[in-house]
């Protein structure tokens, strides 16, 4: 564990508390484009590079983009009157830790599960490549099935309200 | 096929084009030499960084003198010629200009995101000179995945359009910047698309090895993708798409100046608008430099005979090629509407894409011969003239009509 | 065909960007510090007074009558007569104006100072480089600054100074040919010289007169306008 790895978790770390306790949605959209640049960052010292440009790509350029977006066109960047806060928090916070607690244990279990290594293991694009169209291609196939229903259907949101408004 | 590499190995030979062809890697290893062995890697590093940071400044200065003026000749006036000789000291002037400007921030503007915005730009743009191979052994970071890291640096420039948009608290910044946003999401699928054609011919995702896959010659003449029917098609496709990337005209409609003052950054002044129009002319090298590594074989010389000129002369002349041409549309062709923007996109430039991809496909299993030179061109004609029927066809020349404002 | 339009339109400017290089007669900005176009001969901007003979104070036209600063618009004009009297062209005693200042950041080039001036004391100048650095005395002009020779107004305006310069002539030799014929009458009649001469100065007063009264009611008909705004 190098410093680079602290300093790189607290970013990440920082970004995603900010999200959830800043007042103003747009700057909680913001923070999670922190939150996800330090993933990527994290991954990219993983020397993951596939799935820390990935994260940028995906994340940064697309989610990140698409809810600054949905914010905007839903007057959401307004404040709410009755506060930002939920009331259920204490709740929330429970089931955050259940859910933590659940990955924690998951991940400590797997440390013995895996074997351990001193080498890094490298694995370049091209790998990543045969992996998805070779092992993994029923995977990939039905995302890409859900997704391209997930087209359609916004497609068909879109038209609906065009054919209303005629 | 005859590969002239025989040749070239003769030429590579010849200490003085040797010299010549690697004098930036020499002066780089020379410079490295002074500074202790632990952080030997590290200064080589740095000294890299800062010959980009410096280099491309310098030709985003030259660029802007060359575009005031090549604009000027093309609408038949002068352009800028009282600073310096024939007016080459214009963007020192400029530069000075800007630096001691008033900085201004609108009193509700959110600073902190109004101050990073362009931060975000430049230095994301700056991100994606990295990968691009600028000569022979001349690229700062040889990454597995190369490309992918160039889409993902451009992915993060559309957030400091928006951050810079949404920061600045006015209306015409917030449009622009939806405007900016919606724009280059749009184009950046058929950017990406239009690239991993070449990816799939080429077999890898780092630049150098794209480049080193066209280093071949048949006679005296190169291998480059755009000499191929889906390379062609690609890189028209990939032109397009790089224009309305950058910002550029006739895709310039984020900052028209007739319906929006300047875009998103209409509330920026001083240093931080000049560093703006910086990262836009940054966009515009880097996309070229892309451009010129994807299709037109990078720093090859463009025939065999040729290959004693310098690599990084080669890279270089083609990207300046490619900024004239950008300057030339500018000069050219007038500024789309929102919804053809749009349309143009989503309905032509995606499809012809995608039916891109699949006559790639059929190019890489069809083996070599004279037949997939024949099929290829044949689809990719035939559904370009199809397409651009339709489109002509829905074409409707006459008053616009408006939806909701009557 | 889709595109063919783009590819017309980027020959044509390629056609006008080498063109611009090879053929002169395509760039048609005129480099304006270094090159000039001769101003027009009706072109105008500001006025000036205009003066005979070498000596811009014993030459100057100007009678001081006021009615350009009456008739002024914007009244940029401000005219204090003199006390004493000099001989003007004919070589008739006359006022001529103490102070004559043109403030022409008021002026807003009208041209009717020039109409109503029955001197042709007053013509209009093509000079258009007036920036200074100080807005106000800078740009209040006194009588020497705006006095110029009759050959600089020949200069700027030939046609309409050569009919100017035709016009007083006339006037000169008439007022002389009467001059001739009174001094002839009164030798005839042997009558007393030192009154005659005096005749047809009160004709052309009493024209004067005529006008200025007609020029006093149009102020006074503004005036409460003014005020009441």
């Amino acid at each position: 564990m190098s410093p680079i790895f602290y300093l790189l978790a607290a970013l990440t770390l920082a970004g995603g508390l900010a999200a959830v306790l800043l007042k103003h949605l747009v700057h909680s959209a913001l923070a999670v484009t922190v939150a996800f640049a330090g993933l990527a960052l994290l991954f990219l010292q993983l020397d993951a590079q596939f799935a820390g440009f990935a994260q940028i790509l995906v994340y940064i350029g697309a989610v990140a983009i698409l809810i600054v977006f949905a914010i905007l066109l839903t007057h959401g960047s307004e404040l709410p009157k009755g506060g930002v806060f939920s009331h259920t928090w204490f709740l929330g916070l429970v089931i955050a830790a259940g859910v933590f607690a659940v990955l924690g244990w998951a991940v400590l279990a797997s440390v013995s599960a895996v074997p351990q290594s001193n080498i890094v293991p490298s694995v370049t694009v091209h790998d990543i490549g045969i992996a998805l169209v070779g092992r993994y291609v029923l995977p990939l196939e039905i995302v890409a099935l859900l997704l391209t229903a997930a087209t359609i259907g916004a497609v068909i949101v879109a038209m609906h309200e065009k054919e209303r408004a005629r | 096929m005859i590969t002239m590499l025989g040749a070239a190995n003769l030429l590579l030979a010849n200490p003085l084009f040797t010299n010549l062809d690697q004098i930036f890697v020499l002066l780089r290893n020379w410079l490295v030499g002074f500074f202790p062995v632990a952080i030997r890697p590290a200064a080589g590093v740095v000294l890299g960084v800062v010959a980009i940071v410096c280099v491309f400044p310098g030709l985003f200065a030259l660029t802007t003198v060359f575009e005031r003026k090549g604009l000027g000749r093309i609408q038949n006036r002068l352009g800028p010629n009282r600073v310096g000789p024939f007016g080459f000291f214009q963007p020192i002037a400029d530069g000075i200009k800007s630096l001691t400007k008033e900085d201004v921030v609108p009193f509700r503007a959110n600073a902190v995101v109004h101050f990073l915005a362009p931060l975000v730009l430049v230095v994301t743009v700056f991100m994606g000179f990295a990968v691009l191979p600028m000569g022979r052994n001349m690229v700062l970071v040889d990454m597995d995945s190369g490309l992918l890291f160039f889409f993902a640096m451009g992915a993060a420039t559309e957030l400091s359009v928006f951050m810079a948009g949404w920061s600045s608290r006015n209306k015409y910044s917030m449009l622009g910047a939806m405007r900016a946003v919606a724009q280059m999401i749009s184009y950046e699928v058929v950017l990406l698309l239009s690239a991993v054609s070449v990816v799939m011919i080429a077999g890898s995702l780092s630049l150098p090895a794209i480049v080193a896959a066209q280093n071949q010659y048949t006679g005296s003449f190169p291998h480059w993708y755009i000499f191929t029917p889906w390379g062609l098609a690609g890189f028209v496709v990939f032109a397009i798409a790089a224009t309305a990337e950058s910002n550029r005209s006739p895709f310039d409609l984020p900052e028209g100046e007739s319906e929006l003052v300047a875009g998103y950054h209409t509330e920026y002044s001083g240093f931080k608008f000049a560093l703006f129009f910086l990262g836009e002319y940054l966009a515009m090298f880097s996309l070229s430099g892309l451009g010129v590594t994807l299709f037109f074989g990078g720093w090859l010389a463009p025939f065999s005979f040729l290959n004693f000129v310098p690599s990084w002369i080669w890279f270089f002349g083609k990207v300046m090629f490619f900024i004239f041409v950008f300057i030339w549309m500018r000069g050219t062709l007038p500024r789309l509407r929102q919804d053809q923007l749009m349309n143009f996109a989503w309905k032509f430039t995606l499809p012809f894409t995608l039916l891109n991809l699949l006559v790639t496909a059929l190019w890489r299993f069809m083996g070599e011969g004279w037949q997939r030179w024949v099929v290829c061109t044949i689809i990719l004609a035939a559904a370009y003239v199809i397409f651009g029927r339709i489109e002509m066809r829905r074409q409707h020349f006459g008053p616009r009509k408006y939806r909701y404002a009557e | 065909m889709l595109g063919d339009g783009i590819l017309k339109g980027m020959a044509e400017t390629a056609r006008n960007f080498f063109g611009s290089y090879v053929s002169k007669e395509r760039l048609t900005t005129v480099e304006y510090p270094e090159q000039r176009i001769p101003t027009a001969e009706n072109a105008r901007v500001f006025p000036f007074l205009v003066y005979d003979g070498t000596d811009w104070e014993a030459g100057m036209r100007c009678v001081a009558c006021q009615i350009c600063e009456k008739e002024c618009p914007p009244k940029c004009i401000y005219i204090d007569k003199s006390t004493d009297k000099k001989p003007d062209y004919v070589g008739k005693p006359q006022f001529y104006p103490a102070r004559f200042d043109i403030d022409i950041s008021v002026c807003m080039s009208c041209q009717i100072c020039v109409e109503v001036c029955p001197f042709e004391a007053i013509k209009m100048d093509t000079q258009f480089e007036l920036a200074t650095d100080d807005r106000f005395g800078g740009l209040l002009y006194d009588r020497k600054e705006l006095s110029r020779s009759n050959e600089y107004y020949h200069a700027i305006h030939p046609t309409e100074a050569a009919e100017v310069d035709a016009r007083l002539a006339e006037e000169k030799a008439k007022v002389e040919a009467k001059a001739k014929a009174a001094a002839e009458a009164a030798a005839a009649k042997a009558a007393a010289a030192a009154t005659q001469p005096a005749a047809p100065a009160k004709a052309d007063s009493s024209g004067l007169a005529a006008t200025a009264p007609e020029a006093a009611s149009l102020t006074d008909a503004t005036k409460p306008a003014g005020g009441g705004s």
